[in-house]
C-alpha cells in the first residue's frame, strides 16, 4: 500500500510537471494542445543526446553519491531545457503564430495534432524505436519503513530525486508567478487577455514566456520518465492522456490545480495497478477525466468551464 | 495480358480503401465541417464497428466471447449501433463544454481502446487481433479480382447512398440549425435551439458511419488487429476532410482520394528508394510528409480544395441568384 503510494507520487510528479505546461498554454493560448507530450519526448531525448556529448569529452558517466547518474546529467538536464524551449518556440513561430493571426481556437488544436505526429514521427526517425537509458548503474533501494508496516516503503534516490526536484520547481514556478512582473503579467493575461493588453501588457511576450516555462517544465519531466522508466519515442504520447486528465481535474489555468491533479492521476494509476493490472494502467487517467467532467467540469481550483 | 489485369486488380483494392476512408471522412464532415465538433478519436470509433461486426460475424472462436456466426448485414447493423452508443457515452459527457473537451475525451476513448483492443486477450485477441472475418459472397464469387470488383460495388453503393441521404439532412432544416449552432451558439440558442441536442445528435450519426466503415475494412480485409487502429489512422482521416474541403460532402470523398493516392505513392517510393532494413525508419518519414501537408493546408488554404457551399437551402439559392442578376 506505501509502495503504491510512493510511486504514484514519482509518476504524479511528472504528470505534475507535464500538466502545468498544458495547462499554461490553455489558459493563455486558449487551445488544448497535443503536442506538449512530444516536448517531453523531445526534452528526454535532447537530454540524452547531450549525455553522450558530454560522454564522449570526458568519458562515461561516474555516478553521484547513491544515484545512478552524475553531473553530466544534471548538465545535460540543463542543455536540454533550454534546447526543448527554442523547440516550442520555434513550432510557435512557424506554426501558431501564423494560424492565431486567422485561425480559430480550433485550427490550433487540429494543427497541434499534426505537430505531435510530425515531431514523433521525426524523433523517431533520428533517434530509432529501440529503448534507451541514461545510466545502466544497479541502484540500490533505501529501504524507509520496515515490511510488516503496511507492506513496507523501498525507494531509490533517483525517485527522491525526482520528488525533491519537482518540489523545487513548483515552489520556484509559484515565486515567479506571484512575485515578478513578467509572472504577473502571465496571470494577467490568463485571466483577460483583452483588458491585459489594453493595461499595456506585451502579450507577445507572456507567449513567448508561456511556451518557455511550459518546454522548460516539460524537458524536466522527459527526463524524469527517462529515468525512472525509460527513453521510448512513445514516452510523451503515453503521458498526453494522465495530462489532459490532471489539468482538466485540477481547474483549466490553475497551477497548483495541475500539481494537484497530477499527483491525483499519478495516486489513482498506481493505485489501480492492483485491481485492473498494469496494461489498464492509462485508462485510469481516462476514467478520471469522465468522472470530473460529469461530475465537476470547472476542475478542483477552476472557474471557468 | 498480365499487366493490365494486375493494374486493375491494384486499382480495385485502391478504390475500395478510398471507398471507405470516404465513407468515414463523411462522417467526420458531419461533426467537424457541419457542426464545429472536433472528434480526435476517429480511430477508436472505426475500430469498435470493425471489431463489433467482426465479432458478431466470425465463426466462434477457440477460448474467446463472440464470434456468433450472424449474417453479415446484422454484423454492420450492429456495427453502426456499437460506434453510435460509444459516441452517446462520450456525448452526453463532453458535449456540454467547450469543444476543447471534446477533443480531450474521444482523444481518452481513442487511447482506451487501443489499450483493451491490445489487452483484453478473450474478446479482441490481442495483439494477434481477429482472423476469419468472414467476405460477403465470397462463396458464389471465387475469383480474386471478380470478388475485389463485386465489394466495390457494394462499398461504393454504400458510399452513394450515405452521401445522398447526407447532402438531404445538411440541406434539411435540421442541417441549416447544425451550422447555427457552429456559427453562433448563443443566437441559436435564443431562437429556441437546444445546441446540445443537435450536436449529440450529430456526433453519434457521424460515428455509426465511422463504424461502418470499420466494418467494411474488416470484412474486406478480413483481419483486424490493434495495430490497424493507431492515432495515424484518425490523422490521415483528417487530413483527407481539410484537404477536400471540410463542410462539404463531395469535398471529403475527393479528400479520401486525394490523400490515400499520395500516402500509397509515398509509400511506394519510399519501399523501392530505401534498403529493406531501414524500411522502418523511412516509414517515419512518411508520417512527416503527411503531417507537412496538413499544416500547409490550414495555413494555406483553409478551404480545402473543394470549399463549404456558403447556401445550401433550394429556396436561398433562388433568391441569391436573383439578387445576383440584379
Amino acid at each position: 500500500m506505501l509502495q503504491l503510494i510512493a510511486d504514484g507520487f514519482v509518476i504524479g510528479s511528472v504528470i505534475a510537471l507535464g500538466a502545468i505546461g498544458v495547462t499554461l498554454v490553455y489558459s493563455i493560448l486558449r487551445f488544448a494542445n497535443f503536442a506538449h507530450g512530444e516536448l517531453l519526448t523531445w526534452g528526454a531525448y535532447l537530454a540524452w543526446t547531450a549525455l553522450l556529448g558530454f560522454a564522449a569529452v570526458w568519458g562515461p558517466m561516474e555516478p553521484l553519491g547513491p544515484f545512478s547518474f552524475g553531473w553530466m546529467l544534471l548538465a545535460s538536464l540543463g542543455v536540454s531545457a533550454i534546447a526543448t524551449a527554442a523547440l516550442a518556440l520555434l513550432v510557435d513561430l512557424l506554426l501558431f503564430r501564423q494560424l492565431r493571426r486567422h485561425g480559430s481556437a480550433i485550427t490550433l488544436i487540429m494543427a497541434s495534432f499534426g505537430a505531435a505526429l510530425v515531431l514523433r514521427n521525426l524523433l523517431q526517425f533520428i533517434f530509432g524505436a529501440v529503448p534507451e537509458y541514461y545510466s545502466r548503474e544497479i541502484q540500490v533501494a533505501i529501504r524507509l519503513v520496515p515490511r510488516d508496516v503496511l507492506g513496507g516503503l523501498r525507494i531509490t534516490p533517483d525517485q527522491l530525486f525526482v520528488l525533491g526536484l519537482t518540489a523545487v520547481s513548483v515552489v520556484g514556478l509559484h515565486l515567479f508567478l506571484t512575485r515578478t512582473t513578467l509572472g504577473k503579467a502571465m496571470r494577467a493575461t490568463s485571466i483577460n487577455p483583452q483588458l491585459a493588453r489594453v493595461t499595456g501588457i506585451d502579450v507577445d511576450r507572456v507567449i513567448r514566456a508561456t511556451w518557455i516555462i511550459g518546454a522548460v517544465l516539460a524537458a524536466v519531466a522527459g527526463v524524469f520518465s527517462g529515468l525512472t522508466v525509460q527513453l521510448r519515442p512513445q514516452l510523451g504520447l503515453d503521458l498526453l492522456l494522465p495530462l489532459f486528465a490532471a489539468a482538466i481535474l485540477g481547474g483549466i489555468g490553475s497551477v497548483y490545480g495541475a500539481v494537484a491533479g497530477g499527483l491525483i492521476v499519478g495516486l489513482a494509476e498506481s493505485l489501480s495497478v492492483p485491481i485492473v493490472g498494469a496494461e489498464y494502467r492509462a485508462a485510469t487517467a481516462f476514467i478520471v477525466l469522465i468522472a470530473i467532467l460529469l461530475i465537476r467540469p470547472t476542475g478542483l481550483f477552476g472557474e471557468r468551464p | 495480358m498480365p499487366d493490365l489485369l494486375g493494374l486493375l486488380s491494384y486499382g480495385t483494392f485502391f478504390l475500395v480503401f478510398v471507398t471507405i476512408y470516404g465513407l468515414v471522412a463523411l462522417g467526420l464532415n458531419l461533426q467537424w465541417g457541419f457542426t464545429g465538433l472536433f472528434n480526435v478519436g476517429v480511430a477508436g470509433f472505426v475500430a469498435i464497428g470493425a471489431y463489433t461486426s467482426a465479432l458478431l460475424t466470425a465463426p466462434d472462436y477457440p477460448d474467446q466471447i463472440g464470434g456468433l456466426g450472424l449474417p453479415i448485414p446484422l454484423g454492420w447493423l450492429g456495427a453502426m449501433a456499437a460506434s453510435g452508443f460509444a459516441a452517446f457515452i462520450v456525448g452526453v459527457a463532453a458535449l456540454r463544454l467547450r469543444h476543447d473537451y471534446l477533443a480531450i475525451t474521444t482523444f481518452g476513448i481513442a487511447v482506451t481502446l487501443q489499450l483493451v483492443a491490445l489487452n483484453a486477450q478473450g474478446l479482441t485477441g490481442g495483439p494477434f487481433g481477429l482472423q476469419f472475418i468472414p467476405k460477403p459472397f465470397a462463396d458464389v464469387i471465387a475469383n480474386n479480382l471478380a470478388w475485389n470488383l463485386a465489394y466495390l460495388a457494394m462499398a461504393g453503393t454504400l458510399l452513394g447512398l450515405s452521401y445522398v441521404a447526407l447532402e438531404r439532412l445538411v440541406r434539411s432544416p435540421w442541417g441549416r440549425v447544425l451550422r447555427a449552432i457552429r456559427e453562433d451558439e448563443t443566437a441559436a440558442e435564443s431562437l429556441g435551439k437546444r445546441a446540445f441536442r443537435f450536436r449529440l445528435q450529430a456526433f453519434v450519426i457521424g460515428c455509426m458511419l465511422m463504424g461502418l466503415g470499420g466494418a467494411l475494412y474488416a470484412h474486406f480485409v478480413g483481419y483486424i488487429a490493434p495495430e490497424d487502429f493507431l492515432p495515424i489512422l484518425t490523422f490521415q482521416l483528417w487530413t483527407m476532410l481539410i484537404v477536400g474541403g471540410s463542410g462539404n460532402n463531395r469535398g471529403a470523398i475527393l479528400g479520401a482520394f486525394v490523400v490515400w493516392a499520395l500516402w500509397t505513392l509515398s509509400g511506394n517510393v519510399l519501399r523501392e528508394l530505401v534498403p529493406a532494413e531501414h524500411q522502418a525508419r523511412a516509414a517515419t518519414l512518411q508520417v512527416v510528409l503527411i503531417g507537412l501537408l496538413l499544416m500547409l493546408i490550414l495555413l494555406v488554404r483553409p478551404r480545402g480544395l473543394l470549399g463549404e457551399e456558403a447556401v445550401v437551402s433550394r429556396h436561398m439559392k433562388v433568391s441569391a441568384d436573383e439578387a445576383q442578376e440584379e
